[in-house]
Protein backbone atom coordinates (compact mmCIF):
# COMPACT_ATOMS: atom_id res chain seq x y z
CA UNK A 1 0.00 0.00 0.00
CA UNK A 2 2.73 2.41 0.97
CA UNK A 3 4.84 1.44 -2.06
CA UNK A 4 1.87 2.17 -4.29
CA UNK A 5 1.37 5.56 -2.68
CA UNK A 6 5.06 6.36 -3.06
CA UNK A 7 5.06 5.40 -6.73
CA UNK A 8 2.22 7.73 -7.68
CA UNK A 9 3.68 10.66 -5.80
CA UNK A 10 6.70 12.55 -7.08
CA UNK A 11 6.36 15.68 -4.98
CA UNK A 12 9.29 15.22 -2.65
CA UNK A 13 11.24 12.03 -3.27
CA UNK A 14 13.70 12.23 -0.37
CA UNK A 15 10.91 12.84 2.14
CA UNK A 16 8.95 9.92 0.72
CA UNK A 17 11.89 7.52 0.87
CA UNK A 18 12.63 8.48 4.47
CA UNK A 19 8.97 8.13 5.33
CA UNK A 20 8.78 4.65 3.80
CA UNK A 21 11.87 3.32 5.56
CA UNK A 22 10.84 4.69 8.97
CA UNK A 23 7.25 3.50 8.50
CA UNK A 24 8.40 -0.04 7.65
CA UNK A 25 10.62 -0.17 10.75
CA UNK A 26 7.78 1.20 12.90
CA UNK A 27 5.22 -1.33 11.68
CA UNK A 28 7.66 -4.23 12.16
CA UNK A 29 8.49 -3.04 15.68
CA UNK A 30 4.83 -2.48 16.57
CA UNK A 31 3.96 -6.02 15.44
CA UNK A 32 6.77 -7.29 17.65
CA UNK A 33 5.40 -5.31 20.62
CA UNK A 34 2.08 -7.14 20.45
CA UNK A 35 3.45 -10.61 19.56
CA UNK A 36 6.72 -11.13 21.44
CA UNK A 37 6.82 -13.57 24.35
CA UNK A 38 9.29 -11.51 26.39
CA UNK A 39 7.92 -8.51 28.26
CA UNK A 40 11.28 -6.68 28.37
CA UNK A 41 11.70 -7.15 24.62
CA UNK A 42 8.21 -5.73 24.11
CA UNK A 43 9.28 -2.60 26.01
CA UNK A 44 12.43 -2.26 23.88
CA UNK A 45 10.46 -2.71 20.63
CA UNK A 46 8.10 -0.02 21.90
CA UNK A 47 11.14 2.29 22.18
CA UNK A 48 11.74 1.66 18.46
CA UNK A 49 8.16 2.58 17.61
CA UNK A 50 8.28 5.75 19.71
CA UNK A 51 11.59 6.83 18.17
CA UNK A 52 10.08 6.21 14.72
CA UNK A 53 7.11 8.41 15.62
CA UNK A 54 9.54 11.15 16.69
CA UNK A 55 11.32 10.84 13.33
CA UNK A 56 8.00 11.14 11.51
CA UNK A 57 7.27 14.32 13.48
CA UNK A 58 10.53 15.78 12.23
CA UNK A 59 9.57 14.81 8.67
CA UNK A 60 6.25 16.61 9.24
CA UNK A 61 8.12 19.74 10.43
CA UNK A 62 6.93 19.37 14.03
CA UNK A 63 10.26 19.67 15.78
CA UNK A 64 8.96 20.74 19.19
CA UNK A 65 6.54 17.81 19.33
CA UNK A 66 9.38 15.50 18.25
CA UNK A 67 11.66 16.67 21.06
CA UNK A 68 8.79 16.37 23.56
CA UNK A 69 8.12 12.85 22.27
CA UNK A 70 11.75 11.84 22.83
CA UNK A 71 11.94 13.38 26.30
CA UNK A 72 8.54 12.29 27.62
CA UNK A 73 8.06 8.90 25.99
CA UNK A 74 11.55 7.52 25.47
CA UNK A 75 12.97 9.26 28.53
CA UNK A 76 10.23 9.05 31.15
CA UNK A 77 7.48 6.64 30.12
CA UNK A 78 9.88 3.85 29.13
CA UNK A 79 11.68 4.10 32.49
CA UNK A 80 8.28 3.78 34.17
CA UNK A 81 7.47 0.73 32.04
CA UNK A 82 10.79 -0.94 32.81
CA UNK A 83 10.30 -0.30 36.54
CA UNK A 84 6.78 -1.71 36.26
CA UNK A 85 8.07 -4.84 34.53
CA UNK A 86 10.85 -5.34 37.06
CA UNK A 87 8.53 -4.86 40.04
CA UNK A 88 5.77 -7.17 38.79
CA UNK A 89 7.62 -10.24 37.57
CA UNK A 90 10.35 -12.45 38.90
CA UNK A 91 11.67 -14.24 35.83
CA UNK A 92 13.77 -12.70 33.09
CA UNK A 93 13.36 -14.32 29.70
CA UNK A 94 10.52 -15.59 27.59
CA UNK A 95 7.29 -16.39 29.34
CA UNK A 96 4.10 -18.29 28.57
CA UNK A 97 0.60 -17.05 29.25
CA UNK A 98 1.04 -13.47 28.07
CA UNK A 99 -1.92 -13.80 25.72
CA UNK A 100 -5.59 -14.40 26.40
CA UNK A 101 -7.19 -17.66 25.42
CA UNK A 102 -9.24 -15.96 22.72
CA UNK A 103 -6.38 -13.83 21.40
CA UNK A 104 -6.96 -14.88 17.77
CA UNK A 105 -10.24 -12.95 17.87
CA UNK A 106 -8.15 -9.77 17.81
CA UNK A 107 -6.85 -10.48 14.28
CA UNK A 108 -10.19 -10.17 12.42
CA UNK A 109 -11.18 -7.21 14.60
CA UNK A 110 -7.94 -5.36 13.79
CA UNK A 111 -8.11 -6.23 10.08
CA UNK A 112 -11.73 -5.14 9.82
CA UNK A 113 -10.99 -1.88 11.61
CA UNK A 114 -8.00 -1.23 9.36
CA UNK A 115 -10.01 -1.98 6.23
CA UNK A 116 -12.68 0.47 7.30
CA UNK A 117 -10.20 3.20 8.18
CA UNK A 118 -8.06 2.67 5.06
CA UNK A 119 -11.14 2.84 2.85
CA UNK A 120 -12.37 6.06 4.42
CA UNK A 121 -8.89 7.66 4.42
CA UNK A 122 -8.24 6.81 0.76
CA UNK A 123 -11.76 7.85 -0.17
CA UNK A 124 -11.41 11.24 1.53
CA UNK A 125 -7.72 12.14 1.26
CA UNK A 126 -6.55 9.77 -1.47
CA UNK A 127 -5.24 12.46 -3.80
CA UNK A 128 -4.42 15.27 -1.36
CA UNK A 129 -0.77 16.22 -1.14
CA UNK A 130 0.84 17.87 1.82
CA UNK A 131 2.11 21.38 1.10
CA UNK A 132 5.86 21.35 0.60
CA UNK A 133 6.51 24.58 2.50
CA UNK A 134 4.06 25.85 5.06
CA UNK A 135 3.95 28.51 7.71
CA UNK A 136 3.57 25.73 10.27
CA UNK A 137 6.99 24.37 9.41
CA UNK A 138 9.93 26.58 10.26
CA UNK A 139 8.33 28.59 13.05
CA UNK A 140 6.37 25.78 14.68
CA UNK A 141 7.77 26.32 18.17
CA UNK A 142 6.96 30.03 18.10
CA UNK A 143 3.43 29.25 16.93
CA UNK A 144 2.96 26.66 19.67
CA UNK A 145 4.05 29.18 22.29
CA UNK A 146 1.60 31.77 20.92
CA UNK A 147 -1.25 29.28 20.97
CA UNK A 148 -0.52 27.65 24.34
CA UNK A 149 -0.05 30.92 26.21
CA UNK A 150 -3.07 32.77 24.85
CA UNK A 151 -6.09 30.77 23.57
CA UNK A 152 -5.13 27.47 25.20
CA UNK A 153 -3.98 28.94 28.52
CA UNK A 154 -6.83 27.51 30.61
CA UNK A 155 -6.46 23.95 29.22
CA UNK A 156 -2.71 24.28 29.75
CA UNK A 157 -3.18 25.11 33.43
CA UNK A 158 -5.74 22.30 33.71
CA UNK A 159 -3.17 19.85 32.30
CA UNK A 160 -0.71 20.91 34.98
CA UNK A 161 -3.32 20.11 37.64
CA UNK A 162 -4.02 16.76 35.97
CA UNK A 163 -0.31 15.94 36.12
CA UNK A 164 -0.17 16.96 39.79
CA UNK A 165 -3.20 14.82 40.59
CA UNK A 166 -1.72 11.88 38.67
CA UNK A 167 1.59 12.15 40.52
CA UNK A 168 -0.11 12.29 43.92
CA UNK A 169 -2.48 9.48 42.93
CA UNK A 170 0.37 7.26 41.79
CA UNK A 171 2.21 7.83 45.06
CA UNK A 172 -0.91 7.08 47.10
CA UNK A 173 -1.68 3.93 45.09
CA UNK A 174 1.84 2.51 45.11
CA UNK A 175 2.58 3.29 48.77
CA UNK A 176 3.50 0.22 50.83
CA UNK A 177 1.53 0.88 54.05
CA UNK B 1 4.09 14.00 -0.12
CA UNK B 2 0.65 12.45 0.04
CA UNK B 3 -1.45 13.20 3.10
CA UNK B 4 -2.76 9.64 3.12
CA UNK B 5 0.77 8.33 3.89
CA UNK B 6 0.69 9.66 7.43
CA UNK B 7 -2.95 8.79 7.96
CA UNK B 8 -2.49 5.19 6.77
CA UNK B 9 0.59 4.70 8.96
CA UNK B 10 -1.40 5.99 11.93
CA UNK B 11 -4.27 3.64 11.05
CA UNK B 12 -1.87 0.67 10.95
CA UNK B 13 -0.40 1.61 14.35
CA UNK B 14 -3.90 2.10 15.79
CA UNK B 15 -5.07 -1.32 14.61
CA UNK B 16 -1.94 -3.04 15.95
CA UNK B 17 -2.61 -1.34 19.29
CA UNK B 18 -6.24 -2.50 19.27
CA UNK B 19 -5.07 -6.04 18.54
CA UNK B 20 -2.65 -5.81 21.47
CA UNK B 21 -5.37 -4.61 23.85
CA UNK B 22 -7.62 -7.50 22.80
CA UNK B 23 -4.98 -10.23 22.69
CA UNK B 24 -2.74 -9.51 25.65
CA UNK B 25 -3.36 -10.88 29.14
CA UNK B 26 -0.48 -9.16 30.94
CA UNK B 27 -1.57 -5.74 32.24
CA UNK B 28 1.78 -4.03 31.44
CA UNK B 29 1.57 -5.21 27.82
CA UNK B 30 -1.98 -3.85 27.56
CA UNK B 31 -0.69 -0.46 28.76
CA UNK B 32 2.02 -0.61 26.06
CA UNK B 33 -0.64 -1.28 23.41
CA UNK B 34 -2.56 1.75 24.66
CA UNK B 35 0.63 3.79 24.13
CA UNK B 36 0.67 2.58 20.51
CA UNK B 37 -2.91 3.80 20.07
CA UNK B 38 -2.15 7.22 21.58
CA UNK B 39 0.88 7.63 19.33
CA UNK B 40 -1.22 6.85 16.28
CA UNK B 41 -3.62 9.60 17.31
CA UNK B 42 -0.73 12.05 17.79
CA UNK B 43 0.61 11.23 14.34
CA UNK B 44 -2.81 12.08 12.92
CA UNK B 45 -2.89 15.39 14.79
CA UNK B 46 0.50 16.42 13.39
CA UNK B 47 -0.43 15.29 9.87
CA UNK B 48 -3.64 17.34 9.97
CA UNK B 49 -1.71 20.32 11.33
CA UNK B 50 0.58 20.37 8.31
CA UNK B 51 -2.31 19.58 5.96
CA UNK B 52 -4.42 22.51 7.12
CA UNK B 53 -1.45 24.80 7.80
CA UNK B 54 -2.66 25.30 11.36
CA UNK B 55 -0.55 24.96 14.49
CA UNK B 56 -3.42 23.76 16.71
CA UNK B 57 -2.66 20.13 15.85
CA UNK B 58 0.78 20.44 17.44
CA UNK B 59 -0.75 21.92 20.59
CA UNK B 60 -3.23 19.06 20.85
CA UNK B 61 -0.44 16.52 20.29
CA UNK B 62 1.45 18.06 23.22
CA UNK B 63 -1.68 17.84 25.40
CA UNK B 64 -2.11 14.18 24.44
CA UNK B 65 1.53 13.49 25.34
CA UNK B 66 1.03 15.07 28.78
CA UNK B 67 -2.18 13.14 29.47
CA UNK B 68 -0.54 9.90 28.27
CA UNK B 69 2.31 10.40 30.73
CA UNK B 70 -0.19 10.88 33.58
CA UNK B 71 -2.16 7.82 32.42
CA UNK B 72 0.93 5.59 32.40
CA UNK B 73 1.92 6.75 35.88
CA UNK B 74 -1.47 6.01 37.42
CA UNK B 75 -1.91 2.81 35.39
CA UNK B 76 1.40 1.34 36.47
CA UNK B 77 0.72 2.29 40.10
CA UNK B 78 -2.58 0.38 39.85
CA UNK B 79 -0.80 -2.59 38.27
CA UNK B 80 1.75 -2.59 41.11
CA UNK B 81 -1.04 -2.53 43.69
CA UNK B 82 -2.85 -5.42 41.99
CA UNK B 83 0.41 -7.37 41.84
CA UNK B 84 1.06 -6.74 45.52
CA UNK B 85 -2.40 -7.96 46.50
CA UNK B 86 -2.70 -10.96 44.16
CA UNK B 87 0.88 -11.89 43.05
CA UNK B 88 -0.37 -11.83 39.45
CA UNK B 89 -1.19 -9.22 36.83
CA UNK B 90 -3.19 -11.49 34.51
CA UNK B 91 -6.23 -9.44 33.55
CA UNK B 92 -8.61 -12.39 33.12
CA UNK B 93 -8.16 -13.35 36.78
CA UNK B 94 -9.54 -9.98 37.99
CA UNK B 95 -13.13 -11.18 38.05
CA UNK B 96 -14.37 -10.44 41.57
CA UNK B 97 -16.79 -7.79 40.34
CA UNK B 98 -18.27 -10.03 37.65
CA UNK B 99 -22.02 -10.42 38.22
Amino acid sequence: MTAFLLAVDDVNVAQNVAFGIIAAVMIFAALNVVTTKNVVHAALWLVTVLAGVAAQYILAAAEFVAVSQVMVYIGAVMVLFLFGIMLTRAQIGSEEGLNNKGWALGIPVALLLFGLMAFSILDTYGDDTLPARTDVGGFATEGIADQVLSPYLVPFIAVSFVLLAAAIGAIVLARKD
Amino acid sequence: MLAANFLLLAAVLFCIGVFGVIARRNAVLVLMSIELILNAVNLNFVAFAIMNDNIDGHVFALFVIAIAAAEVGVGLAMVLMIYRNRRSIALDELSEMKG
